[in-house]
């Protein structure tokens, strides 16, 4: 095929051309971010909580002036009785509900180093949660204080393993300290493959999504009100239902939070409904894009196609086939959108480092380039393939008649 | 000449349905995108307090001893920097303002009691930021002082408890205390929840929640310290707390501070006596610093709290690249439509229509095909609104389309319209009619 014939011809459509080809540029730089910030988010939807979610629900009380030790045991003897349930334990929160503490931790009591997210459980929390240890060690009974404001100042703890490699980059976690201002001090006695913050990716941003701190504590003043409870996954929904009735009827005095007090699994679906919608949203602006740029280039190339049946018929006449004049639609469209490949590269870069700036957003990884001019390149196929099909069975005959 | 030129539109348009409604359809899609992300746009970014921003301020001091005065003073005021500034009555107006979660019960009716939002303020609250009352009213300085068990309660919670009625003398139960209405709230949604609002710094874009609903009822604020002592939240401590949820000689930054001043002069006054506070608790050794105070106005602070979600910026960034290409689209087809009547306006040109009337005519065109993309684009926004309200997000309801946007959609497609015609109506007019001519 030559080249040259049809950019010539292109040099006449100067205008038309630039337009379906900045189209094209604007496509391809909204095209690869967009499918970018899917990526983001969807891989942020598929994160390793590292509770056992099909198999655990919640149940929160507020109450005030409850007697703690006194609603603790009322509460655990009442879920306990609740037929299906297998273990029951008290924590402060689970992945996906309300954050229960972040704090700042430094390793010199000076300099905070990260703010991960504090998980409290009492005895047999990790348990309950399935919580997997890497390495080091499981909590001993005596690891279990009961504390007057937080935690006990000298508690050993389960660190992620997210949030070793942010403190001791390169290091073994195992075994060393960190402190919380400086009166709380923290030993890692094991470090946990996976446990998410409350919010992954809210509120601390993607990077710290499993920053967590998982820590040993008796059940008491500060730790109450909120029960794990783990359940075969089949019996889960009747379970949860029951086990609100049972809470209710243990502590009267007490509010059930009904928006908390459910399977561990729908609050992850409530949690990741703004990133779904959001995703949605950028799928149907995707497609909504792709669909006008290829109206564009079917109207244009009509037009074409209508303005040249003369020369075409001409072509045909001299002995050109029916190929070569779809041949000749389908290189000039291929050409045209190449040059808007090529513009769009740069403006998906520009774009790409604006959203970094104002969104922090990650560099674009580069092989969304290639990815996104493929696309745009089967596009302009598909949309110039039904003109150039009537330009080549235009006949021969054209070209003997004036108009 | 204008009926005509509409006339010759229509026929024209009429006449290639396809391309028609290709541009209507680029139009309206892009349109429709823009418009429903600006209106949620311009919903969320609007000034609370229309009239009156300007002269609502944000006083703040560092009580933090590790912040230095290069930093910004942190979002919140401790409670004896807020007290103090307050008690002071320095500004026309003062309301200090902090929120807690408490049980809240209908003793009458027996109904089971529901966890609710409780807002502590004092009196000033209501004239400063403009409260509209259904019934009743708030409460006076001295009920503040004398901590008066009174509430004021919202429209909300007056339907679903009392079904609208006057409730004015009724009782409420507040975690254990009793406390008499004095005053219903009309409804009343301010967008954003100003007066909570802080933090927005840290919270990474995820904004959305600075735009919920005013909470279901409202204490004098001495009186709900009382009511709901032990369930305060800190926004931050640097040191642990003696008994979690009492806040009041902690070391925790939790409450805020909002005062009306109405004049220039006294906004400097004021500035200088937050100043001269930091200064003075400095010198008495309760500050470490004291170089960092800060009094933003009203909107000055949302900005600095960037309250618009991040999310709804991008969205709005994202639908104006598509209508963009939208526009690139129609500029691409009118292009077509115009040249391809290239023999039309030769004859016309020919006859003795000017340039001028050529490219009049072909502008009118584009417009009318503006208008009935605007139209179709409307129908679109209402939908993308709809769409917008069924999410489950704080600022939900209030996703309607106001008479400004309204117009704005049709201007705004009107003006993407004439901005694609304008170039290929130049084209066209510019068709040399000799040549035409002699290739028909």
């Amino acid at each position: 095929m030559h080249f040259a014939p049809i950019l010539a011809a292109l040099r006449r459509h100067r205008l038309a051309t630039l337009l379906i080809a900045m189209e094209i540029a604007l496509a391809c730089a909204v095209l690869c971010n967009a499918c970018f910030l899917i990526a983001a988010r969807m891989s942020l939807m598929h994160i390793d909580s590292g509770v056992d979610e099909s198999s655990l629900a919640l149940i929160k009380l507020d109450c005030d002036d409850c007697n703690s030790t006194d609603l603790n045991a009322r509460m655990m003897a009442a879920l306990r009785a609740v037929p299906g349930v297998q273990s029951v334990a008290v924590v402060n929160t689970v992945p996906f509900s309300d954050r229960a503490g972040d704090n700042g931790v430094s390793l010199d009591r000076e300099h905070y180093v990260a703010v991960p997210h504090f998980y409290l459980g009492g005895p047999g929390s990790a348990e309950t949660l399935g919580l997997r240890l890497a390495e080091g060690r499981p909590f001993q009974p005596e690891d279990f204080q009961a504390g007057e404001v937080w935690v006990m100042p000298d508690t050993p703890v389960w660190i992620t393993r997210a949030l070793a490699d942010k403190l001791w980059p390169g290091e073994p976690a195992l075994g060393k300290e960190f402190w919380v201002t400086d009166k709380f001090h923290f030993r890692v006695v094991g470090v946990l493959a996976h446990l998410a913050r409350p919010d992954p990716g809210g509120y601390r941003g993607a990077g710290a999504a499993e920053w967590s701190v998982f820590a040993p504590m008796a059940p008491g003043k500060v730790l109450k009100g909120t029960y794990v409870l783990r359940a075969a996954p089949a019996d889960l929904a009747r379970v949860v239902r029951d086990a609100r009735a049972a809470a209710q009827s243990a502590a009267p005095e007490a509010v059930l939070d009904l928006k908390q007090s459910r399977a561990v699994s729908d609050l992850r679906d409530d949690f990741f409904r703004p990133s779904r919608i959001m995703a949605g949203m950028l799928v149907g602006v995707i497609v909504a894009l792709l669909l006008v740029t290829a109206m564009g280039i079917v109207g244009l190339a009509s037009f074409w196609v209508q303005q040249r049946r003369k020369q075409i018929g001409i072509r045909r006449a001299i002995g050109a086939t029916k190929h070569d004049i779809l041949r000749y639609f389908q290189t000039e469209n291929f050409l045209i959108v190449s040059g808007g490949i090529v513009i769009g590269m740069l403006l998906a870069i520009a774009l790409n480092l604006a959203l970094m700036k104002f969104y922090e957003l990650p560099r674009l990884p580069m092989f969304y380039l290639p990815v996104g001019a493929v696309v745009l390149w089967l596009l302009g196929q598909a949309a110039v393939l039904g003109p150039a099909l009537r330009a080549a069975s235009v006949p021969p005959v054209v070209a003997t008649r004036s108009v | 000449m204008f009926g005509y030129y509409l006339d010759l539109a229509f026929r024209s348009l009429a006449r290639n349905r396809v391309l028609t409604s290709l541009m209507v359809l680029a139009i309206a899609v892009g349109i429709g995108a823009s418009m429903t992300t600006l209106t949620v746009t311009h919903l969320l970014s609007g000034d609370p307090l229309p009239g009156r921003s300007q002269h609502i301020y944000y006083p703040q001091v560092d009580a933090i001893p590790k912040n230095t005065d290069d930093k910004e003073p942190v979002d919140k005021l401790d409670y004896q920097s807020a007290v103090d500034m307050w008690r002071a009555h320095r500004a026309d107006r003062q309301a200090l303002v902090v929120e807690s979660q408490l049980k809240l019960s209908d003793p009458a009716s027996g109904t089971p009691p529901v966890m609710s939002m409780m807002l502590s303020t004092t009196a000033d609250f209501f004239p400063m930021f403009d409260v509209p009352f259904q019934y009743g009213g708030g409460w006076s300085a001295q009920e503040d002082e004398s901590r008066a068990r009174v509430a004021v309660i919202t429209d909300d919670l007056n339907q679903k408890l009392f079904a609208g009625a006057n409730s004015v003398g009724r009782t409420l139960r507040l975690r254990n205390t009793d406390v008499r209405i004095v005053g219903v709230l009309k409804p009343w949604r301010p967008s954003p929840q100003f007066y909570t609002v802080a933090g927005g710094r840290f919270s990474n874009g995820d904004t959305a929640d600075f735009y919920g609903k005013p909470q279901d009822v409202i204490t004098p604020f001495f009186t709900g310290l009382e009511i709901n002592d032990g369930s305060f939240w800190q926004f931050t401590c640097w040191s642990l707390p003696e008994r979690m949820g009492h806040l009041q000689n902690a070391p925790c930054v939790w409450l805020s501070l909002w005062v009306q001043i109405d004049s220039p002069a006294k906004v400097a006054d004021y500035r200088r006596f937050v100043a001269d506070y930091a200064a003075q608790q400095k010198a008495m050794g309760r500050f470490t610093h004291a170089g960092n105070t800060r009094m933003r106005s009203l909107m000055e602070w949302l900005d600095f709290n960037g309250v618009v979600p991040a999310d709804v910026r991008l969205q709005t960034w994202l639908s104006f690249a598509f209508l963009a290409i939208c526009l690139f689209n129609t500029v691409g087809l009118l292009l077509a439509k115009f040249l391809r009547r290239s023999g039309e306006i030769g004859v016309r040109r020919a006859l003795g229509a000017s340039r001028a009337a050529v490219f009049a005519q072909c502008m009118v065109e584009s417009g009318v095909i503006g208008l009935v993309g605007g139209l179709f684009g409307l129908l679109l926004t209402l939908l993308g609104l709809w769409l917008i309200r069924q999410q489950p997000v704080a600022y939900a309801d209030l996703a309607r389309l106001d008479v400004p946007m309204f117009l704005l959609t049709f201007l705004a497609s009107l003006v993407v319209s004439l901005l694609a015609g304008v170039l290929p109506a130049y084209r066209a007019c510019r068709v040399a009619p000799a040549w035409q001519l002699k290739t028909l």
